[in-house]
């Protein structure tokens, strides 16, 4: 019965399928898809289904087959007009669209460690806990504090650097954490793969408790209390304001400084993550990351054909690290606060479990990851927690058992649960999909019989599967001279 | 099967039973003394300077007066904490000399020790069962704590074996371990879940009942004016005797039985192991098993040591434990052993005398990263660990 079904369907779908294959079709599906999500999140702000449709909006334009051009026409206008206006009018949404750049910014930069070199980095916060305390220390009043109490309040109100330095200490964060995963590197890099995970996991560790006790005999960090009133960057006080009443219309209220913020922040993150994948694709489809690519799939053969293993896997580190760097400035400027507590081992998990969920060393696949497990963490579980304290406030009872909604222990918050999903994701992956949900497309291609790949007319904005081979060759000619 | 003879069986007890007690004395009285031969010194060397001088106006007594003081309760302590870490580090060693794997979840099987066996005395102490107790009916109930904690734990890690790792056994090196890092967050949450669920909260304390707290007086001397009073707390002895008895046990088992060969064999080469007619697969359970129970009586040790345990209580010394495997030569048990005590007397040594002798700048809130700092050093200067020898690496 499903069988005929099924058989019956079949020239259903692929007459749907060949229906996408037409690029103007796609680009028209993509539009209304786009516009009906907009309108569904626009209408109903608190509606989770109504969100993940619309956050699907962005995986859509990277699967449809369309042009490069209409792909960067609708991504764009997705992300620079539609995501910050939806944001304001939602405020909580605006957050979670930073925390899915940030995150994707971090996972890539793992992903460049974990996915490209096959190296297991437990310890990634490290480098975003250096790039974060490196702004949280020259764009606060902390240098006047040096020798103070912690808790206690400046005597000063004036601020070490001008707010706008911020756009250096971009940089510096980029370049700082880049030199501390090379001296990182250097000694732990010669140890085997498994030792590595440890080596790094601990050097998270050393990273967290220093920063957690650096309040004496300098007070550097603030200890535990963290490190407040860090400065962002001025944002003009009459464009935010013109900026506001023009908007005020479509998003039901004057957005305030404060949501501006939120959305300069979102797109710093998004212009630093455009800047991260323009780097790592590069570097992949250079002669590096050929390099890398071999020293993964096997070190020995790697070194025997000439690549300087360690040196590769040292650019790789301070690569990934450099990453980080650079996000944790945005983060500390983006929250005005850092304390050692958002540095922990779990969000060194949390980055992972997002780079294993995607796919390793494939980079939409590790922005998908981010975003899963960004929404899974912030809306998901936030929402079955508000759902079951609904439950117990409602009084009901589930009938065959008897029991009461109100018994139902307060502890079961769903929301307090994270290491859960992120150790269920990374068990899970391990077992049933190790390559991730969309795997990267030469590993894709390595895996296929020839007589299997897509036909290279279906894939017109893709690279082909002969140039694909192509690289191959050529790496196999750059490994050669290398030697 | 034929009965052993006498000479066999002399052979057997000095091989499994001498040989490693006279080990673990050997290693207790090493580092003990090369430790505490270093830490005079350094005091001797200090004297006189600022440090000294701080130390005097601190606790009225010079660094060297200071340092010597407090030595012999260092040792102790040092000595019980390395019992612990070295029963935990057994786990990690075992399991690596079999699957040449980390299992990361160990910590997590060492605190699925402690809530049993806590959980079972607060039932306990609940029914007024121990408040009644005598001393030795309390040792009784303890050493029930322990076996049970041993047997949750040791079906723990074989579970978590079957289901995570075992699937995985030939994927890439990197393939287990990151499971095996995911089963290690997912049994936090679900210790959290289940004892929030089933007693409401996930901080649990050790119940107070019998001698333990007691401390039993060794010896009094004198140095110039002061009167040292050396003592150990019954559960420190409890730790040492029960790790002692343990681990003689595990080298017993390792090193003369049958099941220790076949351990030993599987540990050297799966697939010879599996020709001579040995079940591979249930040799790797079983590793598992004895693993994960040495896991679970270092737990029930741990929260009598420290009364105080959370579901992520596992994870520092977990992470120490490894260290010390690691330090001792992974694979190698005895290696295991010695590791553990060294790290447990340098950890003690930390925080009793870090503070001091950086005139307060760092105190004991690093003794826990003082682990990490080890596991460095040792990977880059001596990778294949105290005892251990020199492997290629496994691709």
């Amino acid at each position: 019965m499903t069988n005929t079904l099924s058989k019956r369907l079949q020239p259903i779908f692929a007459r749907i399928a060949s229906w996408f294959q037409n690029s103007r079709n796609a680009f028209i599906f993509a539009i209304v898809y786009c516009l009906i999500t907009t309108l569904l999140v626009y209408f109903s702000p608190r509606s989770l289904p109504d969100f993940i449709l619309f956050l699907a909006s962005g995986y859509l334009i990277f699967a449809l087959k369309m042009s490069i051009k209409q792909k960067a026409l609708v991504g764009a206008v997705l992300a620079l007009l539609i995501i910050p206006v939806v944001g304001i009018r939602n405020i909580s949404y605006l957050g979670i669209f930073f925390q899915i750049a940030m995150f994707s910014g971090l996972a890539l930069g793992l992903n460049i460690v974990v996915g490209f070199t096959g190296m297991l980095n437990l310890g990634y916060t490290a480098f975003f806990l250096v790039g974060s305390y490196l702004w949280a220390f020259f764009g606060s009043q902390q240098m006047f504090m040096l020798y103070a109490i912690p808790g206690t309040q400046p005597e000063t109100t004036q601020y070490y650097l001008p707010a706008n330095s911020f756009y250096l200490f971009l940089f510096l964060g980029l370049g700082l954490a880049a030199l501390v995963g090379f001296l990182l590197g250097l000694p732990v890099l010669r140890v085997r793969g498994d030792y590595l995970a440890i080596v790094t996991l601990g050097f998270g560790e050393v990273m967290r408790v220093t920063a957690n006790n650096l309040d004496h005999p300098i007070n550097l960090t603030n200890g535990p209390q963290g490190i407040t009133q860090i400065q962002r960057p001025i944002l003009p006080a009459g464009l935010v304001q013109a900026l506001g009443n023009f908007l005020a219309p479509v998003v039901g209220h004057v957005a305030t400084q404060d949501e501006f913020y939120n959305v300069f922040f979102y797109l710093l993150a998004l212009i630093i993550i455009l800047f991260i994948i323009l780097v790592v694709v590069r570097l992949n489809n250079s002669r590096i990351g050929r390099a890398w690519m071999a020293i993964r799939e096997d070190e020995l053969a790697a070194g025997a054909m000439g690549i300087p293993v360690v040196s590769y896997r040292l650019a790789a580190f301070s690569v990934g690290a450099s990453f980080a760097g650079i996000m944790g400035v945005c983060f500390a400027a983006s929250q005005t606060f850092v304390s050692p507590e958002s540095f922990s081992f779990m969000q060194s998990i949390g980055v992972l479990s997002m780079v294993i969920l995607g796919g390793l060393g494939s980079i939409p696949g590790v922005i998908l990851g981010a975003t899963v497990v960004i929404v899974l963490n912030f809306q998901v579980l936030q929402q079955l927690s508000l759902w079951l304290n609904g439950l117990r406030q409602s009084g009901g009872v589930i009938p065959i058992i008897n029991f009461a909604w109100q018994n139902l222990s307060p502890q079961l918050d769903p929301a307090q649960y994270q290491r859960m999903l992120f150790g269920a994701i990374l068990i899970l992956m391990m077992i049933y999909r190790p390559e991730g949900i969309l795997p990267p497309k030469l590993r894709k291609h390595e895996r296929q019989t020839p007589s299997e790949t897509v036909p290279s007319q279906l894939t017109p904005s893709e690279s082909t599967p002969t140039e694909q081979t192509g690289e191959v060759a050529d790496e196999a000619e750059a490994e050669h001279g290398a030697a | 099967m034929q009965r052993k003879n006498n000479s066999l069986f002399i052979k057997d007890i000095s091989q499994g039973v001498l040989k490693p007690l006279g080990q673990i004395i050997l290693f207790i009285l090493g580092t003990s003394l090369v430790l505490s031969a270093l830490m005079l010194l350094l005091a001797l060397v200090l004297s006189g300077t600022a440090i000294d001088q701080k130390a005097f106006s601190d606790n009225g007594v010079s660094l060297m007066r200071f340092t010597l003081e407090n030595l012999p309760q260092v040792l102790i302590d040092g000595i019980t904490l390395g019992f612990v870490y070295a029963m935990i580090a057994l786990g990690y060693t075992m399991v690596y000399g079999v699957l040449e794997f980390i299992n990361f979840a160990h910590s997590e099987i060492f605190a699925i020790g402690a809530f049993v066996g806590v959980e079972i005395l607060i039932a306990l102490n609940g029914s007024g069962v121990l408040a009644n107790a005598t001393v030795l009916e309390s040792y009784g109930w303890l050493v029930l704590a322990i076996l049970a904690g041993m047997a949750a734990s040791g079906i723990m890690a074989m579970i978590v074996e079957r289901i995570a790792y075992r699937p995985l056994r030939n994927a890439p090196r990197l393939v287990p371990l990151i499971s095996a890092v995911g089963v290690s967050f997912f049994l936090q949450d679900a210790i959290r879940l289940t004892e929030s669920l089933t007693t409401g909260q996930f901080y649990r304390v050790f119940p107070s009942f019998g001698n333990f707290d007691s401390l039993v007086p060794l010896y009094n001397f004198a140095i110039g004016a002061s009167n040292i009073k050396l003592s150990i707390s019954v559960k420190s002895i409890w730790v040492i005797v029960a790790a002692l008895v343990m681990l003689v046990g595990l080298n017993y088992l390792v090193n003369v039985t049958k099941v220790g060969k076949a351990i030993r064999a599987v540990a050297q080469s799966q697939s010879s192991a599996s020709l001579m007619g040995i079940n591979v697969n249930r040799i790797i359970s079983l590793t598992f098993l004895v693993g994960g129970a040495f896991g679970g009586a270092a737990g029930v040790l741990y929260a009598l040591k420290f009364t105080q345990i959370n579901p992520y209580m596992g994870f520092f010394p977990g992470i120490k434990a490894f260290t010390a495997a690691v330090m001792g030569g992974i694979g190698n048990l005895t290696g295991a052993l010695l590791g553990g005590m060294i790290l447990g007397m340098l950890e003690t040594f930390v925080g009793a005398y870090l503070s001091t002798f950086t005139m307060g700048a760092a105190g004991s809130e690093y003794k826990d990263i003082l682990a990490f700092a080890i596991l460095i050093l040792v990977l880059i200067f001596r990778p294949s660990g105290l005892l251990g020898e020199q492997v290629a690496q496994k691709a």
